[in-house]
């Protein structure tokens, strides 16, 4: 049953992030995920020590960490990449200073050993409401990242693009370091989508590549981690980097 | 007076604290074709982004229309580390039916079989024809076009030019076409606007063009060749 519940968890936690991750990459922006990922850890330690859902603990100090780079950013000139330096590196500091040991490493790379069935009907939901926002805003987004002043001519509205596509990246990120905790997001995000742009042909190959490859580095993490002990995070990264090198050889 | 689709009164527009437009007045009407001209760097762009809000400006633009097609010089857009889009894709940025594509692909003279190919596939012509193609699809009342005809050789630029004026005659189509190439003044133009940062005419083609604006708008090379020695 644990099994179960892991695989299903994995499969929509990874899909969607590897679907979403197709749009990050086109825009730049993949390693956004390990910054976000870096800035929850302080949450995911909480949530392991006082026992409530490490999703929630996460998104609590995703919150506080990019209004505290919003405030940060309003009283000096820095650029808001190096205030979230600034702030990411704390919290992962802060993280590291109440966190006991034997919790430390399930944070830092995911723990899938005690998920319930709630866990994993909030997640199935929450990755639901995350792929379809983001289909809605796909093609906009990808035309607005090709030239913003055609898509604003249009009468494309991009602060409300941004708006949707940054929720859906914090998102993304909470129930993502259920699986691979907050070291590895960006690889969750980033390697499915670059195996798809090697491959696909077309916009939803691209897309729904990215999709599919994360869900498949879920499944085969996750067996691996059942059969071989090690833990699951590592081991999902790992299969979606072999996908990645398959990938390489794969002429277009 | 009731038939200008566009009206622009004293535009001032600065970036980085640059004066780059200064008091620009002038007004398009429905149907007209206005060409802007003038040397590299003399603001032409900058007047397209301010007219369609994408800058910030002083004075009044007001547009009678919201159906605005704007093609961006052309090295925006191409050859940039794009996603794997093929053309289909990249129609599907405007939503119209595939009858209308492809009929629209027809008329700049490209086979619908090419929306199965990628973007990065395409020639200099194939792309800039497409995105007129693009800019075209959805029936638009006023087409801002800047330089669409660069890095074409001159056969592909008098096709472009001959189909944008094919479409104009058949859509009652309004355009505004950038150019610094004084070859290709266009014959039916209405009216031009030259452009030289602060500098500004604008009038019917025939009072426009004449040597002395020219003169004053490229500067000439008497000038330059007088300097040339002075700093020998």
């Amino acid at each position: 049953m644990q099994l179960f519940l892991a695989l299903i968890i994995g499969i929509f936690i990874c899909g969607v992030a590897g679907y979403l991750g197709s749009l990050m990459i086109t825009k730049r922006m993949s390693l956004v995920g390990d910054a976000l990922g870096h800035l929850a850890l302080p949450g995911i330690a909480l949530a392991l020590i006082y026992g409530f859902d490490i999703s929630i603990g996460a998104l609590i100090f995703l919150s506080l960490g990019i209004i505290l780079i919003w405030l940060f950013e309003r009283r000096t000139k820095l650029p808001m990449e190096t205030l979230t330096a600034v702030v990411m590196s704390s919290s992962l500091a802060i993280a590291f200073l109440f966190l006991p040991e034997e919790e430390a490493i399930k944070a830092l790379i995911g723990d899938i050993s005690r998920i319930t069935i709630l866990d994993t009907l909030i997640t199935i939901c929450l990755s639901m409401i995350i792929f379809l926002a983001t289909k809605r805003i796909y093609t906009s987004s990808i035309f607005a990242s090709i030239s913003e002043d055609m898509a604003k001519v249009s009468g494309l509205n991009i602060n409300r693009l941004n708006i949707i596509y940054l929720v859906c990246i914090g998102l993304v990120v909470a129930i993502g370091v259920k699986v691979v905790g907050g070291l590895l997001i960006a690889a969750l995000v980033a390697i499915p989508a670059s195996t798809s742009k090697n491959i696909g042909k077309n916009l939803s190959q691209y897309s729904y590549g990215g999709l599919v490859f994360g869900s498949a580095s879920a499944i085969l993490g996750i067996l691996g981690y059942q059969i071989t002990g090690i833990p699951a995070g590592p081991l999902i990264i790992m299969s979606s980097t072999v996908f990645f090198l398959i990938s390489l050889f794969i002429v277009k | 007076m009731d038939n200008e689709i566009l009206t622009v009164r004293n535009l001032n527009v600065s970036l980085n604290g640059e004066e780059i437009l200064k008091d620009l007045s002038f007004s398009v009407k429905r149907g007209e074709v206005l060409v802007i001209l003038g040397p590299n760097g003399a603001g032409k762009t900058t007047l397209f982004k301010s007219v369609l809000g994408l800058l910030p400006y002083a004075g009044e633009v007001e547009w009678k229309t919201k159906r605005i097609s704007y093609i961006p010089p052309q090295e925006l857009l191409h050859r940039k580390d794009l996603p794997p889009l093929i053309l289909e894709d990249f129609f599907k940025f405007k939503k119209v039916d595939y009858g209308q594509i492809t009929q629209t692909l027809n008329l700049v003279g490209l086979e619908p079989s090419i929306l199965k190919k990628g973007i990065g596939a395409l020639s200099t012509g194939e792309f800039q024809r497409m995105l007129i193609a693009w800019g075209l699809v959805d029936y638009p009342e006023v087409l801002l076009l800047d330089e669409p005809a660069y890095g074409i050789d001159l056969g592909g630029q008098e096709t472009i030019y001959s189909l944008l004026h094919a479409f104009w005659k058949e859509h009652n189509l309004t355009i505004l076409l950038i150019t610094h190439d004084l070859n290709i003044v266009w014959e039916q133009a209405n009216s031009v606007l030259c452009l030289n940062k602060s500098y500004y005419c604008y009038g019917k083609p025939q009072e426009v063009i004449t040597p002395q604006q020219l003169e004053r708008l490229y500067g000439t090379g008497i000038e330059f060749y007088k300097h040339s020695h002075v700093g020998n």
